[in-house]
């Protein structure tokens, strides 16, 4: 077992780990972290993806004890919606622009986007399809993960000229 | 009864609405309820121990050094399950001899396909399942596996030696028994001498589901009753065939689909994983868990597709068609899964798809053999018929010499012609091929692309462009209960719904179709929301929990919306049926002077109404209602659809082929569906682009591949080449509307039709490109490799397992045209 302490979605936790343990496997086992998913055992679909220190990272490529002293940021942690806070700007894309169906690889798709426009705030559809593709979706085509993208990079650009044709009913 | 009648027109305030779903919130912000999510205190964690041959007799399990490791708590053979595990299900015998093998949860004596389970380690932590299975040691005696479905057909090697041969069953139809068509032996013989005969035989290649969420089951057997969650498409089903085949009564079974990540037919599945769940729980009495990895996910899930499609289409000289001959080999696998064998049956009757057959013949063999068991998987049998007629009109246009369009203009069914009965004898109601080919060309840029396509080819571009058509139909929304009787299916099509008007006037919607993805929770708040004239955000839609929704078939072959939306219309129509009396009562007034309008019942020609939410209030408290008028005005309703739901659709799509490289790309992609009345368009598009992008995918890159041993060489997703975003790209889609007849909302499914359309408009694209080089065919995927293949050698690329060709002609070289006739 080896000691680790790590911030998560703001919190100071700290625990005993197995040196095997992936950063996966203790967010969702031990922290309860269970909006971060498991979708592969070969690291090839991204549902697992998290920030650690601010770069994304297929979480089950990464053993918690490698996550020692860091920041990590899960979907739960990515905007502060228990509080009747507002969510991300990606989240909140991706339900305007229909950019989820079953939901399961879509913490990872909303974190690999949110670093995705980190580093290009305003991507091509060509950058967003390359930027997204270590992150596989079987429901959607990725044709409405596309514009989510595109819809939330426009919105944060303040490009709300070109605001969502259709308003929010719900 | 005319205020019900007047009710949806008036009302469709929500129905055709682009709402945000009601689901995304939870989903997006990570406050999700996968089975995987769920660990009751005390729950212990299985390991399966799975064959990694694919036929081998087991001769000795060794448990002992397994149960010695720490924290383990057993390890348990079929041998130490007995009965308790129950059986792995055929609901679906498709023939009165059909041969099945008795399929255990876990293998007894002989495994009959590598992944198949031979014991099982119960262990206080998963990792400590996993580790104390590596150290089961079974002792096997290799038998020869037999792999492929030609192989499978000599009956040399078999995958089940007891039964005697790998031949499961031959169902066939033949239009001419029926008394719906003529003889197609006829057709194509007269064809020979003065016509044309198009013979092609085509592969499709095995496919896996892949789900995005592996598959989890968790049983807590504390208490009364056991609970089993489980990321299943078919609570209901698992329930019954849990009950059925362990002698657990059904009422002390409580099945959970939580939230579902995806399933697309793949989770339509009563597993042996669950069943050993189940019986391991019940054994130790505590709370059991198991979550497949992906790897065993591709191995042990089912697999879809499958077949080998050997075709004869007869026309006149002009284009006509006069009969089609359609002789499949499906394999099923090493076990008749729960609806494995009638997932070719479900294809018989869309071969002659949108075109005027008169006559037809269709035979069907399954056969075992020692690999994956296959069951439905998007589109499950029409995805194969339409690929099959949809690549020969194509096929014909080209030996007729004409615009595909054009021959398939010549031969479907005009929208005048509705109702049409088929010569497979299905009534299509409703549709308009012409509308949606017109507006598809339109979207497409038809002509100019033509336009571009001559042009490259006199220029002699190394880059060649192609043009793929696909006009489907299909046959959704399973199913009318007399058909699959008919069909000997064990049981019914029909769905439920119940609609409880509660205290507070919130409305409370329970279906018994179970979604894992479709968007029910929006799409039926909205049928309901118009329906009963409250506010969208006052519905609320409960399913996947058999005590919840006690009653129902589940969701699968698009029919959640054109029958489980039609249960729930006739259910909310009853609650209005029932309301009136109260509020005529409490409005003091005759029945006859009170009508439903947007939600309230009003007496005609004053303003005094009462809101239904009101009623509901006052129907709770019970203080004044009319004698003899029960105190709920809540309404159950079950319903069994007369008829299949048939959309269709034309769509169109652009490839560009590199013919050095023989690497393909596609350039556009359009499509006009007809899928009826859209409750959503969102959630509709959202199926569109789905559907296609799986349907692209078996045209372009998925594959289950075996190898020679039987063991799946494409066993993980970097083998297995799930598209990504980087892959594909969008596309244009739109819509004509020819209502349905046969429900009240006119709607048509649209789960399935992009992943049934778009594969022979990827491939028919990809060979229009190359067939001025010689090309008539090119096996799925379309690899570059393959393609380079055909467009270098006159091959079709090549298959996998034997020869693709010849087939008709055994001294021809293998892919070369096998057209013949007084017409070739």
């Amino acid at each position: 077992m080896t000691r680790i302490n790590l911030t998560v979605d703001g919190a100071k936790v700290a625990d005993d780990v197995e040196p095997r343990m992936l950063l996966v496997q203790y967010l969702r086992e031990r922290l309860g972290k269970t909006g971060t998913v498991v979708g592969c055992d070969t690291s090839n679909c991204g549902a697992c993806t998290v920030h650690l220190d601010g770069t994304s990272v297929k979480s089950c490529n990464v053993l918690a004890v490698q996550a020692d002293g860091a920041e990590v940021t899960t979907i739960e942690g990515l905007a502060a919606t228990y509080d009747g806070g507002e969510l991300h700007p990606v989240q909140e894309a991706f339900r305007q622009c229909h950019g989820l169906q079953c939901g399961y690889c879509t913490p990872g798709m909303i974190m690999q986007s949110v670093a995705l426009l980190e580093e290009n705030p305003s991507p091509t559809e060509d950058e967003i399809r390359l930027g997204l593709e270590g992150n596989l979706c079987r429901c959607t085509g990725y044709h409405n993960i596309v514009k989510a993208v595109q819809h939330a990079a426009e919105q944060s650009s303040g490009a709300t000229v070109g605001a969502p044709a259709e308003e929010v009913q719900g | 009864m005319t205020a019900v009648a007047d009710a949806p027109q008036e009302m469709a305030k929500e129905i055709g609405q682009e709402r945000r779903r009601k689901e995304d919130q939870r989903l997006i912000t990570g406050r999700t309820r996968w089975t995987d999510n769920l660990t009751p205190p005390g729950t212990l964690h299985l390991a399966m121990v799975r064959s990694p041959f694919a036929h081998a007799k087991i001769t000795s399990i060794d448990v002992t050094e397994a149960k010695n490791a720490t924290n383990v708590v057993d390890v348990l053979t079929s041998a130490d399950l007995g009965e308790s595990q129950g059986v792995c299900i055929n609901a679906w015998p498709i023939t009165p001899d059909q041969v099945a093998p008795a399929h255990l949860p876990i293998a007894a004596d002989r495994v009959a396909f590598a992944g198949e389970v031979v014991a099982v380690v119960v262990a206080r932590s998963a990792a400590e399942a996993r580790d104390a299975a590596e150290l089961v040691d079974v002792e096997y005696e290799e038998l020869p596996a037999v792999i492929g479905i030609k192989e499978a057909m000599k009956d040399e090697v078999l995958a089940h030696p007891d039964l005697g041969t790998n031949k499961s069953a031959l169902w066939v139809f033949d239009s001419a028994e029926a008394g719906t068509g003529g003889n197609a032996d006829d057709a194509i013989a007269k064809a020979r001498t003065d016509g044309i005969v198009i013979e092609r035989e085509y592969r499709q290649q095995r496919l896996i589901p892949a789900f995005m969420e592996p598959r989890s089951v968790v049983v807590d057997p504390t208490g009364e009753q056991i609970t089993v969650w489980s990321a299943t498409q078919i609570p209901h089903i698992l329930r019954f065939a849990l009950a059925a085949t362990t002698g657990v009564p059904e009422s002390k079974i409580r099945v959970i689909a939580p939230d579902v990540g995806g399933g697309f037919g793949g989770k339509l599945q009563q597993t042996p994983e669950e069943m050993i769940a189940f019986a391991v729980a019940r054994r130790i009495g505590k709370p059991i868990k198991y979550t497949e990895t992906r790897s065993e996910s591709l191995v042990s899930a089912h697999h879809g597709r499958d077949q080998w499609q050997k075709l004869t289409l007869a026309a006149e000289k002009d284009g006509t068609v006069t009969g089609l001959k359609v002789e499949l080999e499906a394999d099923l696998g090493a076990y008749v899964a729960i609806v494995g064998g009638g997932v070719p049956v479900l294809g018989a009757f869309m071969f002659n798809a949108i075109y005027k057959f008169p006559a037809y013949h269709f035979a069907c063999q399954t056969v075992l053999t020692n690999t994956t068991f296959t069951d439905a998987y998007r589109g499950a049998g029409r995805p194969e018929a339409t690929y099959a007629i949809e690549r020969l009109m194509d096929e014909l246009a080209a030996e007729v010499g004409v615009d595909p369009l054009e021959v398939r203009a010549k031969n479907w069914i005009t929208h005048e012609e509705f109702p049409f009965t088929t010569v497979a004898g299905l009534e299509y109601d409703s549709g308009n091929y012409e509308l949606a080919t017109e507006k598809a060309k339109e979207l497409f840029g038809y002509d100019a692309l033509r336009a571009e396509q001559r042009e490259r080819r006199e220029r002699g571009d190394k880059v060649q462009l192609g043009l793929g058509v696909s006009t489907f139909t299909e046959m959704c929304g399973l199913a009318p209960s007399r058909v699959l009787g008919q069909l000997d299916y064990g049981a019914g099509g029909w769905e439920h719904a119940s609609v409880r008007m509660l205290a507070t006037g919130k409305v409370e919607v329970v279906t018994g179709a179970s979604a894992h993805g479709q968007g029910h929770e929006t799409a039926f708040s909205q049928i309901v929301a118009d329906r009963l004239g409250v506010s969208f955000d006052d519905v609320e839609v409960l399913h996947g929990d058999t005590q919840i929704a006690p009653k129902g078939l589940d969701t699968y072959g698009s029919r959640s919306l054109v029958v489980g939306g039609e249960a729930l219309v006739r259910a909310a129509d009853k609650v209005i049926e029932k309301a009136l009396p109260i509020a005529a009562h409490l409005l003091e007034a005759s029945v006859d002077d009170v009508k439903f309008h947007e939600g309230s019942f009003q007496v005609i020609g004053t303003d005094a109404k009462l809101a239904i939410g009101e009623v509901a209030t006052a129907t709770f408290a019970a203080h004044n209602l009319p004698d003899g008028v029960e105190p709920s005005i809540d309404a159950d309703a079950t319903f069994d659809p007369v008829n299949f739901n048939y959309p269709h659709g034309t769509h169109l799509c652009a490839m560009e082929v590199d013919t050095e490289t023989g690497a393909v790309k596609m350039r556009k992609y359009a499509c006009v569906d007809d899928i009826g009345n859209i409750i959503n368009p969102l959630i509709v598009s959202g199926q569109v682009h789905g559907g296609l992008v799986q349907g692209i995918a078996q045209a372009l890159w998925e594959e289950a591949v075996y190898d020679e041993q039987g063991t799946l060489v494409s066993g993980s997703f970097v083998d297995y080449l799930l598209p990504t975003a980087a892959d594909t790209i969008s596309f244009d889609v739109d819509h004509t509307t020819t209502p349905a007849t046969t429900n009240s909302l006119g709607t048509k499914g649209v789960g399935e039709a992009g992943t049934i359309a778009s594969t022979p408009a990827v491939v028919n694209a990809v060979v229009d490109a190359v067939r001025h080089l010689g090309v008539n065919d090119i096996q799925m995927p379309c690899t570059p490799e393959r393609v380079w293949k055909a467009i270098n050698h006159g091959t079709d690329g090549g298959a996998t397992e034997g020869a693709a060709m010849p087939h008709f002609d055994p001294d021809a070289e293998p892919g070369t045209a096998s057209t013949e006739g007084a017409g070739a």
